[in-house]
């Protein structure tokens, strides 16, 4: 089955991001595969049974490490759809991944994590799936394949989970659970480094990048600075909390 | 001038109270509130729905069965929007919100923006989380049809009073029927679910073992907390996923939020950090939790949360 797998370049989520201007910040973090998309990339893998797994990025040019990354984890190749803003909206990135998986070939599943981790979307597999005139599912936790098939187990509040079944090819948002991503071995990182990595510029595709949503100003989330500190025996500070949160902070 | 959509989280047949808060982010923008309740059953909700300012109710099905098809609740949901001219649609960020919203959004090629913090429903502003909630991005949405996903506890519900009238609507949405939900597969718990509680009591990896979070559960129960966990806790088996707060966990804002023997990692904050008041328990005096909090608790947990139960108690029961 040929595979399609969209992954982002984002900051690794311990990085420090520092604000520069309005609506940019200091890019020289350590970028690294969405890890929602690093489910993608394993389910991808598994499920390929010897065919082509193909990585689809919407990205600067910086994200061809991130997928060289990817692609030590075993894929075959990958599409760089290049652009040049540091935010783009969800519907353009999804027009641009639909139409450079179209121009390449027929998925037999695409796959995608259910979020990224810097602008947290949550969409942009549905607006795909639309794209391609496939049908979606995110948030899925477990998936097996049989006869055409996808059983699919999708996470829900509490714990709770929604049992789908759905013909393929389909659009899948990976999270957390559904599988243990691999960690490329020194050979295989060597091996990516002569995988085909394929730059397609939006403008090649006839997408305009400005969307119906902008970013218009980033600022860091307030930090609450340290603790009023309470100590003491346990009874007494439980005592003294419990006050605090009913006359202080009125939470109670 | 368009009207302005409240897509209703209905779980199995119930409004929430989660809702209402939806209703009143909703409430002051212009136009006609509409609430779009979806489901193949009608669902008793206009009382509760006209309190906090919806102006019209719409029972919303689709000439196929909805409840068992996400594909045909989104497309309702878009058929809908263009029947009551909404231009503005918000709703719930819950799993089944999130879904139905970004499936309408495809549909109608309309931008979205979900899980936000705030908003300002007139001017098609919003604030989200950006890098795990390390930022907090200002987000502007244009188009004829823009969608808001509001998480859950962002907005408090405030009672605006007014009637509201009830109206059905089917929507037709042929070509759906290719996603089917054969199974939903309940976890029963006694205990409040995360996302929505008002406290939650979190454990992490200094628990030791899934029997010790029963301290943490009993001290939950005395204030109807939900219990949490962190990461560390859930890959060491003493908690399952479900439980786990935290970028790749839930993301929670409750009022009250006390992490017990919590390191405060990063990533764990990118889950609560949006919390209103935070309490850290930690044996560490320079736990990183101690930096960013409002209150910190210097002690052992195992001696600290039994105290904390018994003061609950008396102060409260
Ligand atoms: C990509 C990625 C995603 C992640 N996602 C998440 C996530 O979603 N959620 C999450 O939580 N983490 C996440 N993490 C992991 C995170 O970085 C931390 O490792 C994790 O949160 C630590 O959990 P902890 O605080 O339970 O454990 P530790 O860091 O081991 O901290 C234990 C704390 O308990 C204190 N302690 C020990 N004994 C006692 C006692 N008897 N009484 C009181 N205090 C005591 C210690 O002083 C210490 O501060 C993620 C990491 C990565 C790389």
């Amino acid at each position: 089955m040929k595979v399609y797998v969209c992954i982002k370049h984002v900051p690794n989520t311990a990085a420090k991001i520092t604000l520069e201007g309005s609506t940019a910040y200091d890019e020289s973090v350590k970028f690294v595969v969405n890890p929602y998309d690093e489910f993608a990339v394993e389910e991808g893998l598994k499920l390929a049974d010897g065919d082509e797994v193909i990585l689809v990025c919407v990205g600067k040019e910086t994200a061809v490490s991130t997928m060289r990354s990817a692609l030590a984890m075993g894929a075959s190749r990958g599409l760089l759809v290049t652009v040049g803003e540091q935010f783009i909206s969800s519907g353009v990135a999804a027009q641009a991944i639909v139409k450079a998986i179209q121009a390449d070939g027929e998925p037999g599943i695409v796959l995608c994590g259910k979020q990224s981790v810097d602008s947290e979307g949550m969409q942009t597999h549905y607006r795909i799936a639309k794209g391609l005139g496939l049908p979606v599912v995110s948030e899925v936790a477990a998936m097996a394949i049989a006869d055409g098939k996808a059983t699919i187990e999708r996470e829900l509040e509490g714990g709770s989970r929604e049992v789908i079944s759905v013909a393929l090819p389909v659009v899948i948002g990976c999270t957390k659970g559904l599988n243990e991503p691999r960690y490329p071995k020194l050979p295989d990182i060597l091996k990516a480094k002569k995988k085909e990595i394929k730059q397609i510029p939006l403008s090649d595709l006839g997408i305009d990048a400005a969307g119906k949503t902008a970013v218009t100003n980033l600022e860091s989330a307030p930090e609450r600075g340290a603790a009023k500190m309470i100590t003491g025996d346990a009874q007494s500070m439980a005592n003294e909390l419990v006050d605090l949160l009913i006359n202080e902070a009125k939470v109670l | 001038m368009g009207n302005i959509g409240i897509l209703i989280d209905v779980q199995d047949g119930q409004v929430k109270e989660t809702n209402y808060g939806v209703v009143t982010a909703a409430a002051s923008g212009a136009g006609e509130k509409i609430a779009l309740v979806v489901s193949d059953n009608a669902v008793d909700c206009k009382d509760a729905l006209q309190k906090y300012g919806v102006t019209k109710v719409v029972h919303v099905t689709a000439d196929t069965p909805v409840d068992s098809d996400p594909e045909a609740q989104g497309k309702a949901i878009a058929e809908a929007i263009k029947n009551f001219d909404i231009t503005t649609l918000v709703g719930l960020s819950t799993a089944k919100g999130k879904d139905q919203m970004a499936r309408a959004a495809a549909e109608l090629d309309a931008p979205a923006i979900l899980d936000v913090m705030a908003l300002d429903i007139n001017a098609k502003t919003v604030t989200k989380s950006h890098f795990s909630g390390k930022t907090y991005a200002s987000i502007g949405l244009t188009g004829d049809v823009v969608v808001i996903g509001i998480r859950m506890n962002a907005v408090e519900a405030i009672e605006a009073g007014g009637d509201a009238t009830a109206e059905s609507f089917q929507a037709s949405v042929g070509g759906a029927g290719r996603v089917t939900i054969t199974e939903i597969k309940k976890v029963e718990s006694k205990t409040v679910d995360l996302t929505e509680a008002k406290i939650i009591i979190t454990g992490g990896r200094s628990l030791e073992s899934a029997d010790n979070f029963a301290i943490l559960r009993e001290c939950a129960e005395v204030v109807g907390a939900a219990v949490g966990a962190s990461r560390a806790a859930v890959d060491s088996g003493y908690a399952p996923h479900a439980m786990q707060v935290g970028q790749t966990g839930k993301t929670v804002s409750p009022n009250l939020y006390i992490g017990c023997g919590i390191s405060g990692a990063l990533q764990h904050f990118a889950g609560m950090k949006t919390s209103k008041v935070i309490v850290g328990i930690n044996i560490d005096k320079d736990a990183p939790i101690f930096s960013n909090c409002d209150y910190g608790v210097l002690g052992d947990l195992f001696e600290v949360v039994p105290a904390l139960t018994k003061a609950f108690k008396e102060k409260l029961g």
